[in-house]
């Protein structure tokens, strides 16, 4: 059960990405651009992903936080650590780089595969080999 | 603004969030995409969720593949930049959400929707670093 549930919920997520056009690192990138907001060019598109996502999980989150386990058993897996490191930001601003150099992030790097592009395939094998690599030297958080 | 969709970002981005609302809710798991995915690569003793982590990052192309084979809604997916900048980019990616503990959905949308200081200094670092790598790209390199 909790293996279809993630199978169903992986798919609307890929489907929130197609619609949302989050799916295309152009669409991101001229999110990203804000130093076009002068010349008229800037595309808030990214903001209202956001602020839409935000509305629809904010409730279900608060509502999910007062359970004590999840409804297809199991624990709530919610996350206790809370300290602001360098690490946490240090990692945010090589993430942001390598974000703002192509205009792929994970999800929507995943999602379109769909596409069988190959600079996508590069694009996710190189990120799965950074997150192995990290791993590996015991980087992460 | 010629570009800018209002309305197929809100709903794509309530959709989104609907998916992680469920995940949580129904799994018990924070839908953070580069945390399932670092899950399955190093995976810890014990841990059961290996097809769970499987069957969302499976549901992450599938859905796209519904859309536009059963469906008219059309979309795009297109990079622009040289062999080299793409590799550098991901391992840049793969490396820093693995060091800051999350991407943009983890962080992003799970992370803030918990109201997450955390959460929202390591967006504001993302965000900004993205600000200025496009800046420098686009703006003084005149495209990457």
């Amino acid at each position: 059960m909790r293996t279809f549930v993630s199978l169903i919920c992986g798919t609307i997520f890929g489907f929130g990405l197609y619609i949302s056009g989050m799916i295309d690192p152009q669409k991101v990138l001229g999110f990203l651009d804000i130093w076009a907001i002068a010349e008229g060019g800037w595309d808030p598109s990214l903001a209202f992903v956001m602020g839409g996502g935000l509305a629809v999980a904010t409730p279900i989150f608060m509502f999910a936080k007062t359970r004590s386990e999840a409804v297809c058993g199991g624990d709530m897996g919610l996350p206790t650590n809370k300290s602001i490191t360098p690490k946490l930001v240090l990692g945010g601003l090589l993430f942001g780089t390598g974000w703002g150099l192509v205009g792929y992030c994970p999800g929507p790097a995943i999602s379109a595969l769909a596409f069988g592009q190959t600079d996508t395939i590069l694009f996710v094998v190189a990120m799965v080999v950074g997150m192995g690599g990290a791993r590996a030297m015991r980087w992460n958080g | 603004m010629e570009n800018f969709t209002p309305v197929s970002a809100l709903i794509g981005g309530g959709l989104i969030g609907l998916a992680s609302g469920l995940y949580l809710l129904l799994n018990g798991r924070i839908a953070g995409i580069s945390g399932i995915l670092g899950g399955i690569l190093a995976p810890s003793k014990g841990d059961k969720t290996l097809f769970e982590r499987l069957a969302f990052i499976v549901g992450l192309v599938f859905g796209p593949l519904i859309l536009m084979t059963g469906t008219p809604l059309e979309a795009q997916s297109v990079v622009t930049n040289s062999l080299p900048v793409i590799i550098v980019a991901g391992l840049l990616v793969g490396v820093g959400t693995t060091v800051g503990s999350g991407c943009t959905s983890g962080h992003g949308i799970c992370g803030l929707s918990r109201f997450s200081l955390r959460s929202l200094v390591a967006t504001l670092s993302f965000m900004a670093a993205g600000f200025v790598t496009v800046l420098v790209t686009r703006h003084l390199m005149g495209g990457l």
